[in-house]
């Protein structure tokens, strides 16, 4: 406990300092044209730092022991649904589903943020998430490469393993962040800004974005299917939704001024 | 109390949750502006005359009932009573991997773990409560639009799910018909690619007239990553889907889905009603039984019957109902007559009648014996129009011939010589063509049977003989040696008047 609140303050006062702690990786920020928008005001990402993994099971272990209030018995149902850690064997137990190395998955919106905070950190936003899964191992935007368009739609397109690889197991992108795609989905910070709209998608432009036909006028490239699939997820959630497939990591702000990739 | 700390943080702090409750507000003020007007008109057409919409009179809704769910070719049992009620339908949306062929597995997105997704029967002003469930193991969201839900979306919006989520909303089934049901979540293609469809039957109020059998056929296009027939886990395709070439087109989400043991079957004497639907996501079925005629059919599911048809169309993304009296037995293949689809890609199903054959219907083969023509294998074209002007030079000669060619030849040579590939050989810079004349002239007037090699490629049809005289096949085949990049010969009808003798 204390070493943990050591190292805490540890990793703080790094980051502070401009350092990158080991388990981060820095994105220099960009100009980049998200999937729906328009491709002629292309937005601006701040550089960032981000986790080089999904958080793990053991590590989430670690939190709820600390934090007995996100235990599953004790979390509350405003911010997790019945589903939240029920692949675990217990309260402070991992069991056969769960293996301590796969990423945590069946966490909230909520649950994740208070992970985070705890690390001081926070999730991504959706644009710096976006921005970070261009990459793949040799480029830092490999979005227009049909190869890596479509090796993201293979895994799409599989049903979800009754026990997740790994985190260790997923190959690194140039920045050596990995798992970004290919694992489990992952939470943002503003996962239902893009599209989660209260009114009919007649009377609103950015719910057109959601279905049918009406999901391609608002696409800046139509044959994107795998953004479009990940738009489209991350709009069906609520805050307190968990679920199989769903897990998360740390995003940290950084210094503007530094010169490397 | 950390964590309790932690809550009411991330309770405050959140953006998205008050934005979410301001929506939901202005959510519920959109209802009650939409719903305030329809019950304003419901009051008022009870003191003005009958509309003619569809909202016609019929008796109150009454009773409760979980409606039975059937996979194809079953179909649910026909509804008896004589007024609406509130129906219960559940349906669990799974992600599995199954068979699509021989050896080739897919993993299907499915309404209820198999394609086409489960039948739903209900009545005319039933009042449907829809419940959609999402399998906790699915990768995806997924929702449902079902075209016979009048209102915004088909229930699209209103069943938006996240894996591991249930969602519910209710439709009052104002039209009869027979519709197709499916996944709008984006990218909404590839969710109906994967098999997410199947059909609702709306029975009219007047009920439906009876018949001894009653099936359950969906056909849909399937692109996999591998060619037909490649073995093994074949991945979803989208390149394929965008040029809407597909591998696979099948009946009911399988190659041999409903041959075999799983043909469907009935009896001799017997009334079939087929309720066929076409998930698509892009072809369009141009649906036929081979050996039977459609006693009816309701086009696009819908109310009015045309009789005796043999081919009809099933929209992608529509249906139609199909009824025929079985006057004989044997096998009935269901097929879209798109026919390369049938016996190239799967869309193939058997209807199997048994029971005594009726021999004044069909009597089948009666004699197979040897049958002996007179003259040539080859066919002849008449030619009762014989060219008059006698060319004197190259030039006229090539003219003269253009007319010819464009007459007899660029049928199947195609008007700039290209050919068909694996039908009809080329005649641009056709290596065959220059290698020899006598031989060209030759074709020319006797035809040509059997294979040939073109340009590396083979070739095994028949070419008619063409009754063109001497005049006229110098002219052709002068145009054709002078144009495509060929050998430029002038062909004299001396020359094709000596090759005429040779062959006598």
């Amino acid at each position: 406990m204390k070493f943990t609140v050591l190292l805490l303050f540890l990793l703080i006062g790094v980051a502070i300092a401009g350092e990158i702690p080991p388990d981060m990786a820095r994105a220099e920020g960009g100009e980049y044209v998200p999937m729906f928008g328009e491709i002629s005001k292309p937005r601006r990402v701040a550089p960032f730092l981000i986790d080089r993994r999904p958080v793990t099971n053991s590590e989430f272990l670690g939190f709820v022991r600390e934090h007995p209030k996100w235990r599953r018995s004790n979390a509350g149902k405003l911010f997790v649904d019945q589903g939240y850690l029920s692949h675990w064997a217990g309260d402070l137990e991992l069991g056969e589903t769960a293996p301590p190395e796969a990423p945590v998955v069946r966490v909230s919106w909520f649950a994740a943020r208070a992970y985070l905070k705890s690390q001081g950190k926070r999730l991504p936003r959706e644009d710096e998430w976006e921005f970070a899964a261009r990459a793949d191992a040799t480029r830092v935007d490999a979005s227009k490469d049909p190869a890596y368009l479509k090796r993201i739609l293979e895994w799409y397109g599989k049903p979800t393993p009754d026990r997740l690889p790994d985190v260790s197991t997923m190959e690194k992108d140039i920045r050596g962040v990995s798992g970004m795609h290919g694992l489990v989905w992952e939470w943002v910070e503003d996962f239902n800004n893009q599209m989660v709209t209260g009114a009919s998608r007649s009377d609103s432009s950015l719910d057109r974005a959601l279905f049918c036909a009406g999901g391609a006028v608002n696409a800046t490239n139509v044959a994107d299917y795998a953004a479009f699939m990940r738009y489209a997820f991350r709009s069906s959630l609520e805050g307190n939704y968990t679920t199989s497939n769903l897990g998360f990591r740390g995003a940290r702000d950084a210094e503007p001024t530094k010169p490397t990739p | 109390m950390n964590g309790h700390d932690d809550i009411e943080k991330a309770d405050t702090g959140s953006w998205s949750l008050t934005h979410k409750a301001m929506k939901q507000t202005l959510l519920l003020l959109l209802i009650a502006t939409l719903v305030l007007p329809l019950i304003a008109r419901g009051q008022s057409t009870i003191s003005t005359p009958p509309t003619p919409a569809v909202e016609s009179e019929d008796v109150p809704l009454e009773g409760e009932e979980i409606a039975v769910l059937t996979d194809a070719p079953n179909v649910p049992p026909p509804i008896t009573r004589k007024h609406p009620t509130n129906v219960k339908v559940e349906l669990e949306i799974t992600e599995v991997v199954k068979r699509m062929a021989d050896g080739v597995d897919y993993t299907f997105w499915t309404f209820g773990g198999s394609v086409p997704g489960k039948f739903i029967r209900v009545r005319q002003n039933d009042v449907v409560d829809f419940t959609l469930k999402n399998h906790p193991s699915s990768k995806m969201p997924h929702n449902i639009d079902l075209h016979a839900v009048t209102g915004p979306g088909g229930g699209a919006k209103a069943t938006f799910t996240a894996p591991g989520h249930q969602t519910n909303f209710s439709f009052k089934a104002l039209n009869p018909g027979l519709f197709i049901y499916h996944c709008a979540t984006a990218p909404v293609g590839m969710h109906i690619a994967n098999g997410m469809y199947g059909l609702i039957l709306v029975e009219p109020k007047e009920g439906m007239a009876k018949v001894d059998k009653e099936f359950y056929v969906v056909q849909g296009d399937f692109y996999t990553s591998g060619k037909y027939g490649e073995p093994g886990l074949q991945g979803f395709n989208m390149e394929k889907a965008l040029e809407e070439n597909p591998d696979y087109v099948v009946f009911n989400g399988a190659v041999g889905s409903t041959t075999g043991e799983k043909a469907l079957k009935a009896s001799v004497g017997e009334t079939v009603r087929l309720y066929v639907g076409n998930g698509g996501p892009n072809l369009v079925s141009s649906f036929h039984v081979i050996g039977e005629i459609f006693d009816r059919v309701y086009q696009e599911g819908g109310s009015r019957f045309q009789e005796n048809v043999q081919t009809t169309l099933v929209p992608a993304g529509g249906s139609t109902i199909c009824e025929l009296k079985l006057d004989t037995n044997g096998d009935f293949i269901l097929v879209d007559h798109s026919i390369f689809r049938a016996f190239n890609k799967g869309a193939l199903a058997i209807l199997n009648a048994d029971g005594e054959g009726d021999l004044m219907v069909f009597s089948g083969q009666k004699k197979d014996e040897v049958y002996l023509p007179e003259g040539s294998a080859i066919q002849t074209i008449p030619n009762d129009s014989k060219s008059a002007a006698v060319a004197t030079n190259l030039a006229e000669r090539i003219t003269a011939g253009q007319a010819i060619y464009d007459r007899n030849c660029a049928a199947c040579h195609m008007p700039t010589g290209t050919g068909v590939p694996a039908a009809f050989p080329p005649l641009a810079n056709s290596d065959y063509l220059n290698a020899d004349v006598d031989r060209a002239i030759d074709t020319v007037l006797n035809g040509l049977q059997g294979e040939v090699t073109v340009n590396g490629n083979k070739f095994n049809s028949v070419m008619p003989t063409l009754g063109l005289d001497d005049e006229s096949v110098a002219n052709v085949l002068t145009y054709v040696y002078s144009k495509w990049e060929n050998s430029g010969k002038e062909v004299t009808p001396e020359q094709v008047a000596k090759v005429r003798a040779a062959k006598k």
